[in-house]
Order: structure tokens, then sequence, then C-alpha cells
């Protein structure tokens, strides 16, 4: 009971601090960060405050890691998918056991199963997580914004094609679209097909072509002349 | 553990509603589908959320959906697009109404 009396005062005590300290009313623009407002804002903010207070862990840890989450990129996944497209036995490694493969290249998704998404003149894959915000982090960074929207979210596994067609990303009507909802213990990168024209490219120049959005499948590689297919 | 189910089998996802850290998507619920593959099985992660062992492990699928199946033509898909998504074993029942051992 105690932590619950505690817990109701921080969000009293917040609420006025809102009112009557700085209220950003009237400030005639929209603030960079706003006031938190939902019941699992403030629960976040009490949980690492008293995280910090008792002396668990301290606030420059939880910036170190921060910046190490913001520090990385796609990159490493545009690496992997440039491999695959010119080593043959690699992408065979990759399709049958992802983590082992990307294992070899210095990659790893600990504790979860990396499953690898072949596009082909067949079929388009699509990636989202409508329960929460579920990505292959290791290898393509943070994922975008959009991802973990509610909007992309819902609509992803009821329209599809919709949601492709905003992206100006054009499957033919031929080609089955497998939405792969991402909802437990794998994480889904997609390996788009290799671009048209590309025969003689090395793996690092190929690289270039591979786009964040195309390992989700919003999007395809882009084209030859690095520009948006 | 034997797994329950196997590739080509024809599931229905389990239509309830309890709270908690659950994987299986509402919109899924109910919902008619093939087996496709199996990931083998994992700790349960609705219990691992609330500080248990998730033991037994449960095995993870992944199951198939066809676009109509899921939203009877309330959508924008094409006749053959699909919804694949990992649910576990406890969530899944054999298909009554359907052959099983059918590959997809």
């Amino acid at each position: 009971m105690t932590h619950d009396h505690d817990h109701g005062d921080h969000d009293h005590d917040h609420h006025n601090h809102h009112n009557h300290d700085h209220a950003p009313a009237h400030t005639g623009f929209q603030p960079d960060l706003k006031e938190p407002t939902e019941e699992w804002e403030f629960l976040e903010i009490a949980v690492r405050e008293l995280l910090i207070e008792k002396g668990v862990i301290t606030a420059r840890e939880i910036e170190d890691k921060l910046e190490e989450w913001d520090g990385k990129s796609p990159e490493g996944g545009t690496r992997i998918v440039a491999r695959a497209w010119t080593d043959a036995a690699f992408k065979a490694r990759l399709l049958a056991d992802g983590n082992a493969a990307v294992g070899e290249m210095g990659f790893e998704v600990p504790g979860l199963k990396l499953v690898v998404l072949e596009n082909t003149p067949d079929v388009h894959h699509m990636v989202v997580c409508t329960l929460c915000s579920c990505y292959p982090r290791t290898i393509l960074g943070l994922p975008p914004l959009w991802y973990k929207s509610k909007e992309y979210r819902s609509r992803a596994v009821r329209e599809p094609r919709a949601i492709l067609a905003e992206f100006g990303t054009a499957v033919p009507a031929t080609r089955e679209i497998r939405v792969v909802d991402s909802t437990a213990d794998c994480r889904f990168l997609v390996l788009p097909e290799r671009p048209a024209g590309t025969d003689a490219w090395s793996p690092d120049r190929l690289a270039q072509l591979v786009t964040r959005d195309s390992m989700i499948g919003t999007a395809v590689a882009l084209n030859v002349e690095g520009v948006r297919a | 553990m034997a797994a329950r189910f196997k590739s080509g089998d024809r599931v229905i996802v389990r239509e309830a509603y309890p709270p908690g850290h659950i994987r299986t998507p509402v919109y899924l619920r109910g919902k008619r589908g093939t087996i496709v593959r199996d990931f083998g099985a994992w700790p349960n992660p609705e219990e691992l959320a609330y500080g248990k062992s998730g033991l037994p492990a449960k095995t993870n699928y992944w199951v198939r959906f066809a676009m109509d199946d899921v939203w009877s033509g309330q959508g924008t898909y094409g006749g053959r697009d699909c919804v694949v998504a990992e649910i576990y074993e406890h969530w899944l029942e054999p298909d009554p109404a359907r052959e099983t051992g059918v590959a997809p």
C-alpha cells in the first residue's frame, strides 16, 4: 500500500508542477518534449528515478545506453544483404540459420531467432509488429517512428497494398504479399531482390543500394542508378 | 517433447481474451490458419513477462492466414496475399472443418 500511496503523491506533485511552475500554455509553438500525460509515462519516470535514487543504476549509465542505441544504424544489415547477393553459399546459410550466418560477420541477435525472408518475383515480404515494436535492432538499429505508429501497425496487416502505394513501392498485382507479423521470439530481416544491372558490382558498392525500408519490406532496393525503383 | 502440429496442419486460433502480456494479436483470435513452420520450443513469453520461468517451454509456430480468412474482403489486398504470425501452441487448436497435411 505504501508503494501505491507514494505513486499517487508523485502523480499529484507532477500535476501541481505542471499547473503552477512552468505551464507551457500560450507559447504559440509545439514544445520539443511534451509533458508526460499517460499513466505508463509516469510509471517509467517513477521507476527510473527510484532506480537512480537507490543506487541500482546511475543516470550516466542510462545516458550511455541511450547513446549506444542511438548510435546504431541499418549499415550492418546492408552488408549482410550485399554479401548474400554475392555469395550463394552464405545466402543459403543465412536463409537456413540467420543467427549463425550473421554471427560469421560479427553480428548477434541474442536470445531471439533471426529469420531471413527472401523477396522473389513470386513473393514480397513486409514486416510489422502489431503488438509493439519488435525489430532486429542489433542489425538495423532502432526502428523508424512510423514502424511504431498505431497507423502502420494496424493498417499493415489489413491493407498492405495501400501502405506500399503510400511508400511509393510498386508490387505487381500477381505477386503474393506476405505480411509478417513479428509477434513473439523471432526477428525478421527482409532480403530484398538484387537490382538488375549490378552483376559485376562489389559487395561494398551493392550495400549502397540497400535501404533500411527495403529490409523491412516497405520498399525495394535502389536501382542501378541509386534511386528508388 | 514432440510438437503437437506439423507443417501443413490446419488450425484455429483460440478465441479467448485473457489479460496480460499476450503474444497472440486480437485480430487473429478465432481465425483459421495453416502451420508453415515450427520455430522450436521457447520459455512461454506470456509468463516470462511476470518473472516466472515460462517452463515447460512451448512450441512457437509460424502460422499463415489468408487475408480473406482474416478480413472477409474488408481490406486492400490481393487474392494470394496473406499474414504470417508467430503463434504459441497453447493458442492453437486443430481445425476440424478442414483436412490436415495439405501443404499450403
